[in-house]
C-alpha cells in the first residue's frame, strides 16, 4: 500500500469560545505508524474523533482513506478500525461470541478464531468478557478493531492501566499489525510507547501541532546539548555542552584513562516533549552554573 | 450459537441480516444478565404468583375471581416491562458502557441496532406473556377465550401497546445520567404507573385525579384491553364506564405510537453526557 491514508489541513473545532483544535495539518502515509502526543485537553482526542467520523468540524479539509469522515458511509466504516479508550459492553458474551458477532458486520472480515489467537486470547475464547482482566479486556477491544480487516486502525491510549509485561506484549501485537501493512494512528500519554512503536510523532498543545517528526530527532533532540556527568574527588560534576566528544576526550586525558562514573546523555523524548508543551523538564539535581569547558569545572 | 450475519463474500450485510444478528445477541445478553432477568422478566410472574395466592376470592360476588383480574393486569404490566423498562434501562446502559459508541464506529447501520432491540423486545414479551398465561390457566382458573374475536383484540392491543411502550422506553432512555442510575430512574415511575393504572388496584377504587393521570399513559389502556380479552362480558360491569371502551383503547395506544415516534426522533442521543 502506498499513498496518503490521512490528509488534514487547517482543521478547526470550537467549543463555545474555546478553540479545541486551532488549525491542524497532518499528512499520514499508508503503512505508517503515527503517534499523536499531547496533554489532556490539548485537542488530541477531538482531532482523532473528527478523523474517526465521531465529531463534526468547524473548518478545514479532512480526508481519511480518500473519504470525508464528516460524511461516513458504511463501506468507509468497514475500512477503518477503531479501538476506543474504555468500554464495558458485551460483558455477558464470551470472547468468541463477541468477535464472531462483530465479524458479521463487515464485508471481508478476518477469521474470528485467528484474530482471537493473534491477540493471545485463545485460552479465554470461551470466557465471558465480564470475567477478563483489564489487559485481556483491552485485547478484546483490539480484536474488535481489527476483525473487519481494516486498512487504517485508530488506537486511543491503548495501554493505559497495563502492567509492563502486558504492555510489551501489546506492542508486539501492534508491530505485527503494522508489518501487515495496516496504517496505525495512535494517541498515547506514554512517551516510551510512542518511541517504541511510531515511525513519526506529532505533538499537539493548545490545539496546534508544536512539533512533528521521527521520535529520535523530534524537537532537535539529536543535536541538542548533551549532558556529560562524572565523579571528581567524590563530587558529582555536570556539564552541558554541544561538543560532548571533545569534553570526554579532555576528561580522559585529565584522568589518564577511565573517567569515574561517566555518563553522556541527550534529552529524552520526555524532556523534549515537556519543553514543547510548555512545562520545562525537571532540572538535574546536581545542576549548577555550568562553565563552558571541563577545565572550568573544579 | 450462530451470531454472524454471514454476508456474501465481499458485500456489506443487509440491514435485516445485521438487525437479526443484533437481536439474537441482545436476547442472549438479556437472559444472561441477572438484573434484567429478575427485574424486567421475572417480576410480573412473581407478582402474579403472590397476588393470585393472596386474593383467592371472587370479584364483588360475581363469577370472576380476583386472580383472573390480576392475570389480565399483569400481562399488561409484563408487556410494558419487556418493552418500556427493558429499553429504557437497556439503551441507557448501552449509551453509558460504550456499546453505542462502538457500534457507531462500525459499518452496522443504525437502523439495525433498533431492529435488534425490536427482536429482543418481541422475544422477551412473547415469552413473558406465555408464562403469565400458563400460570394463570394452571394455577388461577383463567379460561382462555375460544372465539377468534377476543384473540384479534389481544393481537392489536399487544402490538399497539408494545410499540407505544417501546418508543416511550427509547425516549426515556435519554433521561438517566449513567447506567447506575438507570434502573432507579426508569423503574420508579413504572412502579407508580402500575399502581395507578389498574394493575394492582382496580381502577374503580382510585380517586378521579389519579385516573386522569394514568389515562395519559399506555398502561391503563393496555390493561383495559387485556381485561376485555380474558374477563369477557361479565367483567365489563366492573369497568368505570361499564364498558371496555375498546375504541378509546385503540385511539390512545395509536396516539402513543405516533407521539412516541416523534419523541424518539427528536430526543434520541447516540452519545453519553460525558461525551458531550
Amino acid at each position: 500500500m502506498t499513498g496518503t491514508a490521512v490528509k488534514v489541513s487547517g482543521l478547526t473545532k470550537r467549543y463555545g469560545d474555546v478553540r479545541a483544535v486551532d488549525g491542524i495539518d497532518l499528512d499520514i502515509q499508508s503503512g505508517e505508524v503515527f503517534a499523536i502526543l499531547g496533554p489532556n485537553g490539548a485537542g488530541k482526542s477531538t482531532t482523532v474523533e473528527i478523523l474517526e467520523g465521531y465529531r463534526d468540524r468547524d473548518a478545514g479539509e479532512v480526508s481519511v482513506l480518500g473519504v470525508d469522515p464528516g460524511r461516513p458511509t458504511r463501506l468507509w466504516r468497514s475500512r477503518v478500525g477503531i479501538v476506543l479508550q474504555t468500554s464495558n459492553d458485551t460483558a455477558e458474551l464470551t470472547v468468541r461470541e463477541t468477535v464472531r458477532h462483530f465479524a458479521g458486520y463487515y464485508p471481508r472480515p478476518r477469521d474470528p478464531d485467528e484474530v482471537i489467537a493473534r491477540v493471545g486470547l485463545t485460552e479465554k475464547a470461551g470466557t465471558r468478557v465480564r470475567q477478563l482482566s483489564g489487559g485481556q479486556r483491552r485485547r478484546v477491544d483490539v480484536a474488535l478493531g481489527v476483525v473487519g480487516n481494516p486498512e487504517l486502525l485508530f488506537l486511543d491510549e491503548p495501554t493505559t492501566g497495563f502492567d509492563p509485561e502486558a504492555r510489551r506484549r501489546f506492542w508486539d501485537l501492534i508491530r505485527d499489525l503494522a508489518d501487515d501493512g495496516t496504517t496505525i494512528v495512535l494517541t498515547t500519554h506514554y512517551l516510551d510507547e510512542a518511541e517504541a512503536l511510531a515511525g513519526r510523532v506529532a505533538v499537539i498543545a493548545q490545539g496546534r501541532i508544536v512539533a512533528e517528526g521521527e521520535p529520535a530527532t523530534l524537537g532537535g533532540r539529536a543535536t541538542a546539548e548533551a549532558t556529560v556527568s562524572w565523579l571528581d574527588g567524590g563530587e558529582r560534576k555536570v556539564l552541558r555542552t554541544g561538543a560532548p566528544t571533545g569534553a570526554v576526550l579532555e576528561l580522559t586525558a585529565r584522568f589518564g584513562g577511565e573517567v569515574p562514573e561517566l555518563t553522556v546523555t541527550r534529552p529524552s523524548l520526555e524532556d523534549v516533549y515537556l519543553g514543547l508543551i510548555g512545562s520545562a523538564p525537571p532540572e538535574p539535581r546536581t545542576e549548577r552554573t555550568v562553565p563552558a569547558t571541563v577545565a572550568g569545572v573544579r | 450459537m450462530s451470531t454472524a450475519a454471514a454476508p456474501a463474500e465481499g458485500r456489506l450485510p443487509s440491514v435485516v441480516a445485521a438487525g437479526w444478528s443484533r437481536g439474537v445477541v441482545e436476547t442472549v445478553m438479556f437472559f444472561r444478565e441477572r438484573d434484567a432477568v429478575v427485574f424486567t422478566f421475572a417480576f410480573p410472574i412473581i407478582l402474579l404468583g403472590i397476588f393470585g395466592s393472596i386474593f383467592s376470592g371472587t370479584l364483588e360476588g360475581g363469577p370472576l375471581t380476583v386472580s383472573q383480574l390480576y392475570t389480565a393486569g399483569l400481562i399488561g404490566a409484563g408487556v410494558m416491562s419487556a418493552s418500556f423498562q427493558n429499553l429504557g434501562i437497556g439503551i441507557a446502559v448501552d449509551r453509558d458502557d460504550g456499546t453505542l459508541k462502538r457500534l457507531a464506529g462500525t459499518p452496522l447501520p443504525r437502523s439495525a441496532y433498533f431492529l435488534g432491540k425490536i427482536v429482543n423486545v418481541l422475544a422477551v414479551a412473547v415469552l413473558e406473556v406465555a408464562i403469565l398465561l400458563a400460570v394463570g390457566v394452571v394455577a388461577f382458573d383463567l379460561t382462555l377465550p375460544s372465539a377468534p374475536g377476543p384473540w384479534f383484540t389481544f393481537a392489536w392491543v399487544f402490538l399497539l401497546g408494545i410499540t407505544g411502550s417501546a418508543l416511550l422506553g427509547i425516549a426515556v432512555s435519554s433521561l438517566p445520567r449513567s447506567a447506575r442510575s438507570a434502573t432507579a430512574v426508569i423503574s420508579m415511575p413504572f412502579v407508580v404507573l402500575q399502581f395507578i393504572s389498574g394493575v394492582f388496584i382496580p381502577v374503580t377504587q382510585l380517586p378521579e385525579w389519579l385516573i386522569n393521570v394514568s389515562s395519559l399513559f399506555p398502561l391503563k389502556w393496555m390493561c383495559q384491553g387485556f381485561r376485555s380479552v380474558f374477563l369477557g362480558d361479565a367483567g365489563a360491569a366492573l369497568e368505570l364506564t361499564g364498558s371496555y371502551e375498546l375504541d378509546r383503547v385503540a385511539l390512545v395506544l395509536a396516539a402513543w405510537v405516533a407521539g412516541g415516534l416523534v419523541l424518539c426522533l427528536t430526543t434520541f442521543r447516540w452519545k453519553s453526557r460525558r461525551d458531550g
